[in-house]
């Protein structure tokens, strides 16, 4: 899909090398053409998202304050983020994140996919319900488990007779959030799994199945081999989207209790909007883009590798 | 494409030996177990709706209440009257739809250029579009708020939108779907003397009326969703978006969970409303965007 289309040759062939006017002019009015039709989006794609992140890299070098008003600092704002404790809590926590939800959610996605496909009847529901939640705005997703996890009314500690503050809890906050995210995005992972499945050629099952495999065997050696580019892809797109991870943990714990749930966007943000430091929070913006364009140019790669 | 039916072989059906029905018990066992889980992973939904209409006292009434004794819709009338919900709903509606109509039309121009018009530096554009699609504007938070603080947009409309006009993802989706359009077609309306607008929209556009509906189900879904930027850039309480909106009244209505529930169906209703009306077409959209078609 990233090859550039050949050049399509429009007009007749010239023998000449010199294009004559006729051509030159419209191969002019071709350019104003193209010029007018990605103008709009070029545009605006130039000016709030490819400036806002060269200047990030411009901004990390500076004290600014959040009106973008200050002076150059050499490197220390890196100095200062790189032997600051509270950065490597962030960093941990983020990473700490990334494993309770990116693979859990990944092999619960490929097990509900499983189950969903060899439904019959209420397939669609089923789908449907797992899928719902994705659909959902994060605040509703995060009042509705704000009232289900309430300590003291809540309908699971009611249930269970636990006292648990999910949310405040120092052990159970992370993995709580952890859950409510896997709750609201698995649907996304089961769709891009059955499409996986599918895509599996009901034949190579068949030859096995003659061979006599089947069950536990059919899955290792059939199933997970020709998967594998739409596991990685899931992995990955999980990887990419729990490093941003923000807006969950800010409604449901703010990075409490004592930065147990602090991750990297919610320190920079924390830093940038609430503390004014425009400069030391673009550092932080940096370090989370540079490894976010690590991890995509991995995805890229593999995404180019499976489909060509 | 999901829904691809299996055929169900119902064809033959004597009369089952024991045996047989017992060898199926599995298979049903995994099903009702599928089935359950799937009412498990919806049942807090339900749960919300439930305690929604529920007067406030009976919400913390132990042991809950899975129906309510009575149905009381007094946490609607009550969020309605004293928040500024509707006005949100409002904003959310007008920046959701103007974002999902921008984003289609100048995304479907550009990508009608890169696919179809053979001009100097397309190559180089279309390689700059796709870097952009790696790129995390999250990270770049701090100068592009400070962008839009400088140019006056805090609070304001312009302020909200634009910068989510700035993916590329639309525009390297659409580009894909030109390119597999037959050359011919557009060449015969220009040899016809028809300019490359005409070409698009007449040619183009309803030769992609599917993706173009299901990009634009997910476009709406997920500017609606919105939380970051807006939560940054709108701080007015009249101009708040739904998703951010609900946020502050739950602060404000205390341990008031009926009010809490009936703000967040409130805030659902749109997006779970089109999924459940277009599913195939969320499905598709949903697809494309992770670049699995």
């Amino acid at each position: 899909m990233f090859n550039p289309v050949p050049t399509r040759s429009t007009g007749l062939p010239s023998t000449d090398r010199q294009p004559s006017p006729e051509k030159r002019a419209q191969t002019r009015k071709r350019f104003l053409t193209a010029m007018l039709l990605v103008a709009p989006f070029i545009l605006i794609y130039l000016v709030f998202l490819i400036y806002p992140t060269l200047r990030v890299f411009q901004l990390s070098f500076t004290n600014s304050d959040l009106s973008g008003v200050g002076n150059y600092n050499g490197i220390q704002n890196y100095v200062k983020l790189f032997t600051e404790p509270t950065f490597w809590t962030a960093l941990v926590n983020t990473l700490y994140f990334i494993l309770l939800t990116a693979v859990p959610n990944t092999l619960l996605g490929l097990a509900l996919a499983m189950l969903i496909l060899r439904l019959k009847r209420m397939k669609n529901f089923v789908l449907a319900a797992f899928f719902l939640p994705y659909v959902l705005p994060v605040s509703v997703v995060t009042n509705i488990w704000g009232w289900v996890l309430d300590s003291n009314f809540g309908l699971l500690n009611l249930v269970t007779g636990s006292s648990i503050t999910w949310f405040q809890d120092p052990v159970w906050a992370l993995p709580a959030v952890a859950f409510v995210t896997i709750w609201w995005t698995v649907g996304f992972n089961i769709l891009l799994f059955i499409a996986g499945l599918q895509s599996i050629s009901p034949e190579i099952y068949e030859a096995a199945a003659l061979d006599g495999a089947s069950g536990g065997r059919l899955f290792w050696s059939i199933t997970w081999p020709n998967l594998w580019p739409v596991t990685s892809l899931i992995l990955l797109l999980q990887l990419i989207a729990q490093f941003k991870i923000f807006d969950q943990i800010y409604l449901l714990t703010q990075g409490g209790p004592f930065d147990k749930t602090l991750v990297m966007l919610l320190y920079s943000y924390r830093e940038g909007f609430q503390q004014q430091h425009g400069g030391y929070a673009s550092t932080i913006g940096v370090i989370l883009m540079l490894i976010i364009l690590a991890v995509s140019a991995i995805q890229l790669r593999l995404t180019r590798g499976s489909r060509a | 494409m999901t829904t691809t039916q299996v055929p169900t072989t119902s064809s033959a059906r004597p009369a089952r030996s024991f045996q047989t029905r017992l060898s199926r018990l599995p298979g049903v066992l995994m099903t009702a177990f599928t089935v359950l889980l799937a009412l498990l992973w919806v049942f807090p939904l339900y749960w919300a709706v439930i305690t929604s209409v529920k007067p406030e006292n009976d919400t913390i009434s132990s042991p809950p209440t899975l129906w309510p004794q009575t149905f009381d819709f007094s946490s609607y009338s009550y969020i309605f009257q004293n928040s500024p919900i509707v006005r949100w709903y409002l904003n959310s509606i007008i920046s959701s739809l103007a974002i999902t109509v921008l984003v289609l039309l100048l995304s479907l121009m550009c990508a009608y250029a890169l696919s179809q018009i053979d001009f100097r530096g397309r190559v180089w554009l279309y390689f700059l579009v796709l870097a952009g699609f790696m790129i995390p504007f999250q990270a770049s938070l701090i100068p592009l708020f400070i962008l839009v603080n400088k140019m006056g947009l805090v609070n304001n409309y312009l302020g909200l939108i634009l910068p989510q006009l700035a993916a590329p993802i639309a525009v390297v989706i659409y580009k894909q779907f030109f390119d597999q359009v037959p050359p011919e077609l557009g060449d015969a309306a220009r040899m016809d003397g028809a300019s490359e607008f005409r070409v698009l929209f007449s040619i183009f556009l309803p030769l992609n009326w599917t993706i173009t509906f299901s990009l634009a189900i997910v476009t709406f879904i997920a500017a609606w969703n919105n939380f970051l930027w807006p939560f940054i850039v709108m701080n007015d309480t009249a101009k708040l978006t739904i998703p951010v909106g609900i946020t502050q009244v739950q602060s404000a209505y205390g341990v008031a969970y009926a009010k809490t529930m009936a703000s967040a169906v409130t805030a659902a209703i749109p997006t779970v409303v089109a999924y459940l009306i277009f599913q195939r077409r969320v499905t598709e959209g949903v697809m494309a965007t992770a670049g699995l078609k």
